[in-house]
């Protein structure tokens, strides 16, 4: 931009600043909606900061957020998943037919919650390998691959559904309602868990070996190879998180409507990844940042939200509000490559 | 100045071959490297350089011939093995993971740990100050991703890396390609450091006055086959350009 004059110090500071923004963004983006939903709040007497609206946001975030934080470590790895929102829909469906199935035989709610979770999990812990399986020892382009089971789960839970909607028992919706509505007061069990997930996530990105190989891996392949680290299992790894993340969102999904159908989770990848870039990880590998993902979740549900608090825009505008930052963010990133 | 070659050499590759497809990428040939050593590999490109001394860090498996390290037949089928053997490789260009800062890259894949499982940044960045304070004195940047570094600084810390972690026998493809004047001194430094610690290391390169400035012993290598190994101290720059171009041993050599 300055051209040859600039001196090497000079770039060094321009980078610096440029990173700096790079980390604030995410943060500024959030309060500038918080502030914004507050005045909004204010002006037209809605209940934008009350416990219950706030309670509402965060519990809807949770399924999305847990499922990103998974997304980010996939991606932080150089890969990409398109299939976790028919995947939850499947192990929804999934969940639904077992439980229901077993409503007869086995007398005790407990356990059959218990086993309905248990199903979840290893639906997700399954469905994340087989992806993993393909992507590294199949070597099939991880968009590819996951794009095939993205059509095979959504088509799936639409067979079991036979076209309709999958409906859970209703003494075991009833005995179930408390895993989504329930906690304590307004910190409800979805927050609780999305917390939970965060914070591991975090610390398993920031502080542990493994963290930094998906890293490495993003980064340069070749180098983690050659430092001998095994690439093939730290990817699988990935998927396999994923999987069981997007099982544990299905478990808190479940009990909200306590159905499934065709159309459960349908575009919710795209939020995940969405979330996952606005946070600042690089879509192409090599650095993620799970904090990040937690205010890009954050930032895409405040906005629909907000827009349901007002008249001025059209809640219909919700999808055109998020691109626009989906690709603000990117051009944020790309601007601080072009400084370095 | 002069090495020592009367011992066993630290390692040495008898008869290696290995073919892609119908090519003999590499076609019988055999190298050996003496501690304190640096024997540097001639070649154009696709000589088979590279190729051979991607068998020797266990990025190929040969298919046919025998690497014996320290006098002991060695399995070498992936880099993990060759790490075993003390075998480490700086690659020009896949030496460093960009977005890692440099204690991260010196640690890659052998992360110090607390004893509660998490990576110990602390004591990584210490131990990467302590030796890239022996190295290059000058180096500053511990904290920044190391695609910010300059071709030098980057070449040190992977050379720091690969000394940290006892290795014995040391892989360098061209490692002053891409380097300015005063970093190519810088390493060629750093060599004599090596060389001192009876460190052997096979050195990869397009450019003659390097390999006649830094090197004990040469191989040149052409379409695969071995030219032949000579003393750098018997050879004159022309002798060499012949092993290369013309695949012709020196006259003197020959008689």
């Amino acid at each position: 931009m300055t051209g040859a004059a600039a001196t090497a110090p000079q770039r060094r500071d321009r980078s610096h600043s440029l990173l700096d923004l790079h980390v604030l963004g995410p943060i500024l983006a959030l309060a500038a909606l918080i502030l914004l939903g507050t005045g909004i709040s204010a002006t037209n007497e809605s209940t934008f900061l009350s416990a219950s609206n706030i309670s509402n946001v965060l519990s809807r975030s949770a399924f999305i957020g847990i499922i990103a934080v998974g997304m980010t470590f996939v991606i932080t790895a150089g890969g990409l998943d398109l299939s976790v929102g028919s995947m939850a829909a499947f192990i929804a469906g999934l969940v639904i037919l077992t439980m229901n199935s077993l409503a007869g035989t086995v007398e005790s709610v407990p356990m059959l919650v218990l086993v309905g979770m248990g199903a979840a999990l290893s639906a997700g812990l399954a469905a994340g390998a087989i992806n993993g399986f393909l992507v590294t020892n199949m070597r099939i382009e991880a968009f590819i691959v996951t794009l095939g089971t993205m059509g095979i789960y959504r088509s799936l839970v639409t067979w079991l559904a036979d076209g309709g909607t999958l409906s859970l028992d209703f003494t075991l919706r009833t005995a179930i309602r408390p895993i989504y509505f329930g906690g304590f007061g307004w910190l409800t069990w979805p927050i609780i868990v999305f917390a939970f997930v965060a914070v591991l996530g975090e610390l398993v990105m920031r502080r542990t070996a493994f963290g930094r190989y998906c890293a490495a891996i993003g980064s340069n392949e070749q180098v983690a190879r050659y430092s001998s680290v095994n690439v093939n299992r730290v990817r699988m790894a990935t998927y396999v998180l994923l999987g069981l993340l997007v099982g544990v969102a299905t478990i808190l999904y479940v009990p909200r409507l306590g159905s499934a159908s065709p159309t459960t989770g349908v575009l919710w990848e795209l939020e995940a990844i969405a979330a996952v870039i606005i946070g600042g990880t690089v879509l192409k590998g090599g650095f993620g940042r799970v904090w990040g993902t937690v205010i890009g979740v954050l930032i895409l549900s405040l906005i629909g939200n907000i827009l349901n608090l007002t008249d001025a825009v059209s809640p219909y505008l919700n999808g055109a509000i998020q691109g626009v930052i989906i690709i603000l963010a990117v051009v944020l990133q790309r601007e601080k490559k072009a400084g370095t | 100045m002069t090495v020592d070659r009367t011992g066993t050499p630290l390692v040495e590759m008898r008869n290696v071959s290995l073919s892609f497809g119908g090519v003999k990428a590499v076609d019988d040939v055999s190298v050996d490297l003496f501690p304190g050593e640096v024997v540097g590999l001639l070649g154009h490109n696709g000589a088979g350089k590279s190729t051979l001394i991607k068998i020797l860090s266990g990025a190929y498996a040969a298919d046919a011939g025998e690497i014996h390290v320290n006098g002991e037949r060695a399995r070498i089928e992936n880099p993990r093995d060759a790490r075993r053997y003390n075998i480490e490789t700086i690659y020009q260009t896949l030496a460093l993971a960009d977005n890692l800062d440099a204690a991260s890259n010196l640690f890659l894949g052998r992360e110090l740990t607390t004893r509660l499982g998490f990576v110990d940044d602390a004591r990584m960045e210490a131990e990467t100050r302590a030796i890239m304070g022996r190295l290059n004195p000058n180096f500053r940047k511990f904290s920044d991703p190391v695609s910010a570094l300059s071709g030098g600084q980057r070449q040190s810390v992977a050379i720091a890396r690969a000394v940290y972690f006892d290795a014995r026998i040391l892989i360098m493809d061209e490692p002053t390609a891409a380097l300015g004047p005063q970093e190519t001194a810088m390493v060629a430094e750093l060599i004599g450091e090596l060389k001192k610690d009876g460190i052997g290391i096979f050195l990869i390169s397009h450019d003659i006055h390097d390999v006649m400035d830094l090197c004990d012993r040469v191989s040149v290598m052409k379409n695969g086959k071995l030219v032949g190994t000579e003393d750098v101290g018997d050879v004159t720059d022309d002798d060499i350009l012949g092993m290369i171009i013309l695949g012709k041993k020196p006259e003197r050599a020959a008689a």
